[in-house]
């Protein structure tokens, strides 16, 4: 039972940068734009929090500082992809590549030395409630934020006029640009949306769940996300359940590690990437579920007629 | 006075020569205020990037041996980018060709013969075309994205790389460093000379260059690829099969990326051990778009992103700049290399606003 709780913990915080960063990657699909370069804007995210940090800001400074980078970091690509009409794929490409060179570069006083991680929030009497405690009640405030950011999401997307428009310029910009909407400045907008997100969700590995800064300390998670959002069939409530099922394959793979298996650690540590590819194939085969929320104008540059 | 953005007719010719000088131009331009903030020298770092490590014989051998394996991948990438088929994985094909070739010269029984080297290559060239054969199927049968596949697979070949030489090929004598023995002389590519380390190999590279130029200009099979890449559905009247495009696209470029793998076991490491790559695989994407998908085009953009490679080194060796600087460059280049596409099939026309 001990393990199982305990495990059941590790899988919702192993969970919780995965969830900031395919969130903002479903809504910048969503609004139509393909943006490949989460790897990069979280990786940004992780450096400048780090950074921040020990510059001596307060914590929450240091996330904004992260939320910023990855939102700045997003807007090189958003010029590229949006103002230029360049091949999504490649400007995407680009900032995975720029981001790992900035924050190598950022981070490379910082290597090695602990971060004063954020706190698991301690609620009186909630938190000492037998298991139920341990299970909802014990986690840092990321955790319950990266919720709090699913019901502003899902609201957003289904139950506002924003989100209806944002919905339409995905689907058909030409359509939407007809009738009044700026399909530019709204796409700008989920680009940058979608890299704070990223940018929080790499400033979530390195101050709270390593905590410390690594180069290349997200190790595929940026394109573990964007697999999520495949995986997600661009449903935000599947977003989550994937991230979940993927923090439970990495917290397992550790804990097979930790037990001592007699299979060498590095085919435990391959099991995240295969379990990835075996969902996606599991999903994408179903091509009819595929295509119901399939933002149509997905990775087709606009340019606004007349 | 306003700005208009028109569409051209057609691309420009001009603007498609153009548009690579102009990114270099930028990069270099802003590379040069980026040394300028770090309080160095902007020109002395400038002269030491990118002019001095091409004064001398030996920066030159280096120059063609790294830019090698960059226009091999790139060529075969190409093939696939053309056809919208996005292998991104080519760093875990390159992988896979590696262990495979080091494996042959290791430890197959003919160690002797004067075909153990052959063999390396066709073993490298299969395990990188079988890996990039995975997202192939997929795509195909499956209807799964080739992106995410390839780069998954690129991280498990790294951990089938990583167990190899800190397990089973761990060279006994090697004071327990991370790396396989050392291939048997007969089993590396030959110098041209022993004060260099510039190898045969290159020739490889030189026939998959003119193979590529053959393929994607001068054949059917080519052109219907890029017709499919340019307008699936135009592709899909006329015929042309989507899924010979998927399968040529990632076996070619996988197969290309094996053998890069195999020249760089063989020849400047003569070893396997885990930094196979300096991110050869990742860096040849930006080769592909530098040379604009163009065989020709690759060789140039091969020898340009070789060159921030050297010059990445050389600052960090003299000047102590750390190495991820070389990665910044690449990033940067592309964005400038992307942006200034623009101006290949848009011009932007001075209007005067009294005039409308």
């Amino acid at each position: 039972m001990d393990l199982f709780v305990s495990m059941f913990a590790a899988t919702i915080i192993a969970a919780t940068p995965l969830i900031f960063a395919a969130l903002g990657e479903l809504v910048v699909e969503k609004s139509g734009v393909l943006n490949l370069g989460i790897e990069g804007m979280m990786l940004a995210g992780a450096a400048f929090g780090v950074w921040a940090h020990f510059a001596g800001l307060p914590m929450i400074v240091a996330l904004a500082a992260a939320i910023l980078a990855g939102a700045a970091a997003s807007l090189l690509f958003g010029v590229l992809a949006l103002t230029f009409m360049t091949n999504q794929y490649a400007a995407g490409l680009a900032l995975a590549i720029f981001g790992t060179g900035v924050s190598a570069f950022i981070g490379r006083g910082f290597g090695s030395t602990p971060v004063e991680a954020i706190k698991p929030m301690n609620l009186p009497w909630l938190s000492d409630i037998p298991i139920i405690g341990e299970m909802f009640f014990r986690y840092d405030p990321l955790v319950y934020f990266a919720f709090v950011m699913f019901g502003v999401v899902s609201w957003f997307l289904y139950r506002t006029k924003s989100g209806l428009a944002l919905r339409a310029i995905g689907e058909s910009p030409d359509s939407a640009h007809a009738i009044g909407f700026e399909v530019i400045r709204i796409r700008y907008l989920a680009v940058m949306f979608g890299g704070a997100m990223a940018g929080l969700g790499g400033a979530y590995l390195s101050l709270v769940y390593t905590p410390l800064w690594v180069e290349n300390m997200t190790a595929g998670r940026g394109w573990i996300a964007l697999a999520l959002v495949v995986f997600s069939a661009w449903r935000p409530m599947r977003v989550i359940l994937g991230a979940w099922l993927f923090g439970g394959m990495t917290i397992l793979q550790l804990q097979g590690q930790a037990i001592g298996l007699s299979v060498p650690s590095e085919f435990l540590s391959a099991l995240p990437y295969l379990a990835t590819i075996a969902v996606l194939v599991l999903i994408s085969r179903n091509r009819q579920a595929m295509t119901l929320d399939f933002p149509v104008s997905l990775g087709k540059p606009f340019r606004p007629k007349g | 006075m306003l700005f208009k953005i028109e569409a051209r007719a057609e691309p420009s010719r001009e603007m498609a020569i153009a548009a690579p000088l102009i990114a270099t131009g930028l990069t270099v331009v802003l590379s040069s205020l980026f040394f300028l903030s770090l309080g160095y020298n902007p020109a002395m770092t400038l002269y030491t990037f990118f002019i001095e490590p091409l004064t001398t014989m030996n920066g030159i051998s280096e120059w063609l041996l790294k830019a090698s394996p960059l226009i091999l991948i790139a060529c075969g990438l190409s093939v696939g980018f053309r056809a919208n088929v996005w292998n991104i994985g080519a760093e875990g094909q390159l992988i896979m060709g590696a262990i495979a070739a080091t494996g042959v010269g290791l430890f197959a029984p003919w160690q002797e013969s004067p075909l153990l080297l052959p063999s390396m290559v066709v073993a490298g060239v299969l395990a990188g075309g079988a890996w990039a054969a995975i997202p192939a199927f997929l795509k195909d049968r499956m209807n799964t994205n080739e992106i995410l596949v390839t780069l998954m697979l690129t991280y498990v070949a790294a951990l089938i790389l990583s167990y190899l030489v800190h397990g089973p090929w761990r060279d006994p004598d090697g004071f327990n460093f991370p790396q396989t023995a050392l291939l048997p002389y007969n089993g590396m590519f030959e110098v041209f000379d022993y004060s260099y380390r510039l190898n045969t190999s290159i020739f490889f590279t030189i026939a998959v260059v003119v193979i590529t130029w053959l393929f994607t200009e001068r054949s059917f099979m080519g052109y219907k690829m890029s017709v499919g890449g340019v307008a699936p559905a135009a592709a899909r009247f006329a015929g042309f099969n989507a899924s010979t495009s998927v399968w040529i696209g990632l076996l070619a470029s996988g197969a290309a990326a094996g053998l890069a793998g195999v020249m760089e076991a063989t020849g400047p490491l003569g070893q396997l051990s885990p930094q196979i790559s300096p991110g050869y695989g990742f860096a040849a994407i930006i080769v592909a778009f530098i040379g604009r998908l163009h065989a020709f085009g690759i060789v140039l953009g091969g020898l340009l992103l070789s060159l921030l490679y050297l010059g990445g080194e050389a600052v960090q060796m003299s000047l102590g700049l750390p190495s991820s600087i070389a990665l910044i460059f690449q990033g940067l280049l592309l964005f400038f290399l992307l942006a200034s596409n623009f101006l290949v099939n848009f011009r932007i026309r001075r209007t005067d606003v009294r005039t409308r």
